[in-house]
């Protein structure tokens, strides 16, 4: 019935008890108000605010990031049945039977986000302040990252699927508008309405898994969906299933709707870090783990997650591989690794745990290393092509550090971040199904190929700068919030790990198993690191011992169908865009002449008709006279006819 | 005497005036067949009148004579304008009022 | 009863209000406006008033009820009533009108008709939407109906675009012809009535009360219903939107998109459905087909328009085929959801309006392909133009998100795949606003663009300012306007004999299992 062996198993913990908010939890509001009030701020007294606007943003979000911490303190006081607190604020939408209503939820899956969000988010904020300083509108995208920070907290603080989808949707918004930032330029304008209408095709699955919801359960709540996943038929729990995935394919680039995130790299490279590296693409892998009871109940469902996680692993990875601009090599690798946590999210409790470890883990390398190339950027009048990069570690002495950190967490180098999370994700693969097992081991190797290929072309090698550009190192508040990133990604992977610390904090959440191998587990970490061994050594000989031509060479098929983006894009225009635009004109076409021609060729014949008539008002006043009398004999006549 | 010969004079003067409306073009002789017409009526409802012995078709005789008097006036002011403009009093000369 | 005088106030307050403006000499014009404007805030002071009055645990029931006999040889009553649905749509009414006045402050001037007129003009048509709204007789809603074609015919025939006089012929035609029809059903009713009791009545109560032999309410619906489709407009009886509200001035289009459309969907959802249940039941599959159509169809013609206003004219038809969808999928959240929709609706398609018609007054072309990168020159012009156009294609948080998405779970309930057709069209919406978007407001700046494109004025700013809060205040709060419309909707529920359908697994709290 499917080509993966894995039983379905249901979480072992019953649903944890929800505690209405008290005390410090009452708070919760305050996340989402603080950095939304700063976005209303910025964005309503326009250039008022324009010089200490950034300075209230990044206020805003470290202030909600305390209000975070505060929170995180607060929930380590409370036993593991009474860390799930919902805050009821007022009723939202209430129809007959739909009763919807403004309720937040802080439990440890997301409090793990909240501290993610507002903590590199705040770091981002700070880096940000450098990095935009020459811009007029820097206030501008203060304002936008602010309101991103806040519906992404209402994304992940949402007690019920409806409200989840107002973050949803305003993180799709911070995204459009944030991509569009340089709204002058053609490509950014394109790209940002893209990445929207993208995401729209995936909002169509949420929305449908909603109102999927509404009629199998008649509530979208989370307590009462997943609450009574196990009782809905197999058949509502897949098609519900089967929706949240495409919502998932939307907002996380998965295929076949990734084609999104390679140009969304038009946006300023801050929101690049934020948005489509470490947390708003991840939106759908909180998505799945949060609905894990339905995927629980839906053996098919899964496994349609397994695959879409698996090929975009491969796509984005082969992609990644190609690309010479710094920022779409990046965004390749977003996209497989993003991969990796869709393909341990749909492996069920073996997996959910490690895909939001892994995802916590890749928010910290993967902004680190987003921020090291805003920083090689920065250093190189704004150049992303690698093919111009080459030995800047001589001259940016503290990105080559903080970013090889970054470059050996992804790469899954103990004691690095990556590891600890990779090789679980690879271990629960193998536990369910041998095909998905082989392609993270496989992409972990292709992954190594890549990075190394950025790294060395960037850092190492010989220098092949343009005459006009002087690199330089970035100023401190640029590289403070680099190197505290990079430290977490040396060393969160290790001590999270430590006693699974993180894995039992999520426990009660996501439920957890013990992957079940047929071999000693201790194969897999080291088959993984030979094969990132050998995927390094491939990238490094060429790309930094050897000379790396400055045009592109021709390169082979794959090479090729990897620079197009493995003609996602090609694909789309040819059986959407252009069919759309033909259909669309015709329809102009169609309604003009055919139905409004209906309309007006009925007003033309009465016109005509009439015109005829009128030719018998000759202007003879004794023809008039005829008529009468030919009328009145007629009605005369007519009268005597009846009469008899 | 059969008050239906008074009806079968007034079908005859009516048919006389409609068929000199209709073949004469000097507006002055078209005007009078209409009198002609209109007469002929008021002999009819008189007669009518006597037939069913009440006085309502009288009563409408006199309301024909004050129209047809209006008429008149009006009637021969209009001629009178058109021969001034126009120097003719041909019905069908003035035919610009068409289509 | 007694008589409650807030609805007649209403009414009157404009129309002597017009009188007045029309005394103000020609050559004055800024008085007139002024005046204008005064009357029309004074009306929405008394429409506020007069929903605070409003009882909302009695939404139901028509409120503030006032009734004269009018002419008493056929039973006609001037009778005035409000249940929750109405009382929302008079309160749109009212408060757009200040709105269009003074956002439209320069519309009317240089054009054939002179400015008092066109204010006078506007007031009129105020009270008409009132009276519309407010009629509880028959006969009193069907003068109103037409009385509205009145002053339209004049804002768009005397102050609209190049090709006024053609859409506004085409505007008066559509509508008669579907007022003849729907006059012939109200005699019809009449007579139906007068068959069933002995004496004939026009009083909707009465009416609704009554049962119908369903091949007569066939006929009878179909009077309404196509006057009602005309209206609203439905595909295929749409072409006539485009072409009114592309010549008319911004202010006209709001207010005949805005207002005088929803007599279409309000008349389906009061009238339709009330009076003729089972031909209602019996229509169900056609209109909904039609409905669907018109989601799809309406956003692909936008998508495909080069022009600015028949852009935002589509967009409407497509919102129009999501209401009426509302009305007939017989839910409590569709019909819900398509109530509010018409508030909602109304908003933000005033909001694209006026800002597009800012932007096409100061470039002096309603093309998009003459526009590119007004974010540039006039940050604030955009900003809310996108604010506008994300409330159009129903961004959550945004008013029109909980209308839309009432509808489409409604729809979904009863009709699965239906409901999945047309949640394809937040894509095509999606696709309209952002291509509009990204052509007219982002790229490089054309020269023309920078020389005449200059940003909002205060003026214009405090007439869009209270609309935009509006769309995000009912995105984040619907529920008191859904507490007043909700008793309506159950009440038309009751009549059509529909309850909404029950989930496949019972829901947690009442412990019980499959």
């Amino acid at each position: 019935m499917s080509p993966f062996s894995g039983a379905v198993t249901h979480a072992a913990e019953a649903a944890p008890a929800v505690t209405a908010a008290t005390g410090t939890f009452q708070l919760i509001w305050l996340l989402i108000a603080l950095p939304l009030v700063g976005a209303a701020i910025l964005l309503l007294a326009g250039r008022r605010t324009d010089k200490w606007g950034h300075w209230l943003g990044l206020l805003a979000s470290t202030a909600s990031f305390v209000v975070a911490v505060l929170l995180f303190v607060a929930m380590l006081g409370q036993s593991d049945d009474q860390r799930t607190q919902v805050q009821h604020l007022f009723n939202w939408i209430a129809v007959g039977t739909f009763d919807v209503p403004v309720d937040l939820r802080l439990d440890q899956l997301s409090m793990t986000f909240v501290l993610l969000i507002t903590g590199v988010g705040s770091l981002i904020h700070l880096y940000s302040v450098g990095y935009m300083s020459h811009d007029r509108d820097r206030r501008r995208f203060f304002g936008y990252l602010n309101l991103f920070v806040a519906s992404m907290l209402l994304l992940v603080l949402a007690d019920n699927y409806l409200l989840l989808y107002v973050g949803w949707e305003g993180v799709g918004l911070a995204s459009y508008l944030l991509i569009g930032f340089w709204f002058f330029k053609d490509s950014a304008a394109v790209a940002s309405k893209k990445a929207f209408v993208v995401n729209r095709v995936g909002d169509v699955g949420l929305s449908l898994a909603i109102m999927l919801m509404f009629v199998t359960f008649g509530s979208v709540s989370f307590e009462g969906v997943l609450g009574s996943a196990s009782k809905g038929s197999q058949q509502s729990m897949t098609w519900i299933g089967l929706a949240l995935l495409l919502a998932a394919c939307g907002k996380s680039a998965q295929f076949p709707l990734q084609s999104w995130l390679l140009d969304a790299m038009e946006g300023p490279t801050p929101v690049s870090a934020l948005i489509h590296a470490a947390t708003m693409v991840t939106a759908g892998v909180y998505l799945i783990v949060r609905s894990g009871a339905i995927f629980d109940a839906s053996l098919p469902a899964r496994n349609a997650v397994i695959v879409v996680g698996a090929i975009t692993l491969l796509m984005g990875a082969i992609i990644g591989c190609a690309k010479d601009d710094i920022k779409k090599a990046l965004a390749g690798s977003t996209m497989s690794q993003i991969g990796y946590m869709i393909l341990a999210a749909g492996l069920g409790p073996v997996g959910y745990a490690f895909a939001i470890f892994h995802l916590l883990l890749h928010g910290f390398f993967k902004a680190d290393m987003f921020l090291g190339a805003g920083s090689v950027m920065h250093g190189m009048n704004d150049g992303v092509n690698m093919r111009r990069y080459g030995a800047l570690r001589t001259v940016m002495k503290v990105t080559w550090i903080t970013f090889m950190m970054g470059w050996l967490a992804i790469l899954g180098i103990p004691p690095f971040s990556g590891f600890y999370s990779k090789d679980k994700i690879i271990e629960a693969a193998w536990s369910v199904s041998p095909v998905a097992g082989l392609v993270t081991l496989v992409g972990a190797g292709i992954t190594a190929f890549y990075m190394t290929r950025l790294f060395a072309m960037t850092f190492h090698g010989e220098a092949r700068w343009t005459d006009d550009v002087h690199p330089h190192e970035s100023p401190w508040i640029m590289m403070f919030p680099i190197a505290i990133l990079a430290l977490l990604s040396a060393v969160a992977g290790f001590i999270l790990n430590l006693n699974n610390a993180f894995v039992d904090w999520l426990k009660p959440v996501t439920g957890l198993e013990e992957p079940q191998l047929p071999f000693s587990s201790a194969v897999l970490p080291i088959a993984a690191i030979i094969l990132v061994l050998i995927g390094a050594v491939l990238a490094w000989i060429p790309y930094a011992t050897r000379a790396v031509p400055e045009v592109a060479p021709a390169g082979n098929l794959l090479t090729r169908a990897a620079r197009a983006d493995l003609y996602g894009d090609a694909a789309n225009e040819a059986v959407f865009m252009r069919p759309g635009q033909y259909l669309t004109r015709w329809l102009v076409w169609f309604d003009n002449r055919v139905v409004d021609g209906v309309v007006n060729g009925t007003a033309a014949t009465i016109g005509g008709l009439s015109g005829r008539a009128r030719r018998l008002q000759t202007g003879f006043a004794r023809s008039y006279a005829l008529s009468m009398l030919g009328g009145a004999a007629l009605v005369a006549a007519a009268l005597v006819l009846v009469r008899l | 005497m059969n008050p239906a010969n008074y009806i079968y004079l007034s079908a005859v003067l009516f048919s006389l005036g409609a068929f000199g409306v209709l073949v004469r073009r000097n507006a002055i002789v078209v005007f009078m067949c209409v009198e002609l017409m209109l007469n002929a009526s008021n002999l009819a409802f008189v007669s009518f009148a006597r037939i069913h012995g009440n006085l309502d078709g009288q009563v409408i005789a006199f309301f024909v004579m004050v129209v047809a008097a209006a008429e008149v006036v009006v009637g021969l002011a209009i001629i009178m304008t058109i021969f001034r403009t126009r120097r003719s009093a041909s019905v069908d000369e003035a035919n610009l009022l068409k289509y | 009863m007694t008589n409650s005088y807030w609805l007649l106030a209403l009414l009157v307050v404009p129309l002597v209000g017009a009188a007045l403006v029309m005394l103000v000499p020609k050559a004055n014009e800024t008085l007139a406006k002024q005046l204008a404007l005064l009357i029309s805030l004074v009306t929405f002071g008394l429409t506020i008033a007069m929903c605070l009055e409003f009882v909302v645990a009695k939404a139901a029931e028509f409120q503030f009820a006032y009734s004269i006999s009018w002419v008493s040889n056929y039973n006609i009553n001037f009778a005035l009533g409000v249940d929750g649905i109405a009382l929302v749509l008079i309160a749109l009414s009212t408060s757009l009108v200040p709105i269009v006045l003074l956002a439209g402050w320069h519309d009317a001037d240089g054009a054939r008709g002179t400015v008092r007129g066109y204010v006078a003009l506007i007031l009129v048509l105020e009270a008409a939407m009132v009276g519309v709204f407010a009629a509880t007789d028959l006969f009193l809603f069907y003068v109103f109906f037409e009385a509205m074609l009145v002053p339209v015919y004049f804002l768009i025939g005397r102050y609209g675009g190049p090709r006024r006089n053609y859409a506004a012929v085409k505007f008066l035609l559509y509508s008669l012809f579907g007022g003849l029809l729907m006059l012939a059903s109200l005699i019809g009713l009449y007579v139906v009535s007068g068959n069933l009791t002995g004496h004939g009545t026009f009083d909707f109560t009465s009416l609704a009360a009554l049962s119908i032999d369903p091949t007569t309410q066939k006929w009878l619906f179909a009077g309404f219903f196509i006057a009602f489709a005309i209206k609203a407009p439905l595909v295929p009886f749409h072409t006539w939107l485009p072409d009114a509200a592309a010549e008319s001035t911004p202010g006209t289009a709001v207010l005949l998109v805005g207002v005088l459309d929803k007599v279409g969907t309000f008349g389906m959802l009061r009238y339709c459905l009330e009076l003729f249940p089972d031909a209602s039941h019996w229509a169900t599959p056609l209109v909904i087909v039609l409905a669907v159509i018109g989601i799809i169809y309406g956003a692909l013609q936008a998508i495909g328009q080069t022009d600015i206003k028949r852009l935002i004219a589509y967009t409407s038809v497509s919102h129009f085929g999501f209401i009426a969808l509302g009305v007939f999928v017989m839910t409590s959240q569709g019909q819900s959801g398509s109530a509010l929709y018409m508030v909602n609706h109304g908003f933000s398609t005033a909001a694209l309006f006026l800002i597009g018609g800012f932007l096409i007054s100061r470039r002096g072309s309603r093309l998009i392909a003459d526009f590119g990168g007004v974010q540039k020159v006039a940050p604030v012009l955009a900003g809310t133009f996108l604010v506008a156009g994300l409330s159009s294609l129903a961004l959550p948080g945004l008013s029109s998100f909980v209308s839309e998405f009432l509808v489409l779970v409604g729809t979904f309930e009863r009709y699965t795949w239906v409901g999945v057709v047309a949640t394809l069209g937040i894509v095509l919406a999606a696709l309209y606003i952002l291509l509009m978007y990204q052509r007219t407001m982002t790229g490089p700046v054309p020269e023309a663009v920078a020389e005449k494109v200059h940003d909002l004025r205060g003026r214009e700013v405090l007439a869009i300012a209270p609309l935009l809060v509006v769309i995000i205040a009912l995105g984040f709060y619907p529920q008191p306007v859904l507490d007043v419309v909700n008793p309506a909707v159950d009440r038309v529920m009751h009549a059509v004999g529909s309850t909404d359908p029950a989930p496949q697994v019972a829901p947690v709290a009442e412990g019980t299992h499959k």
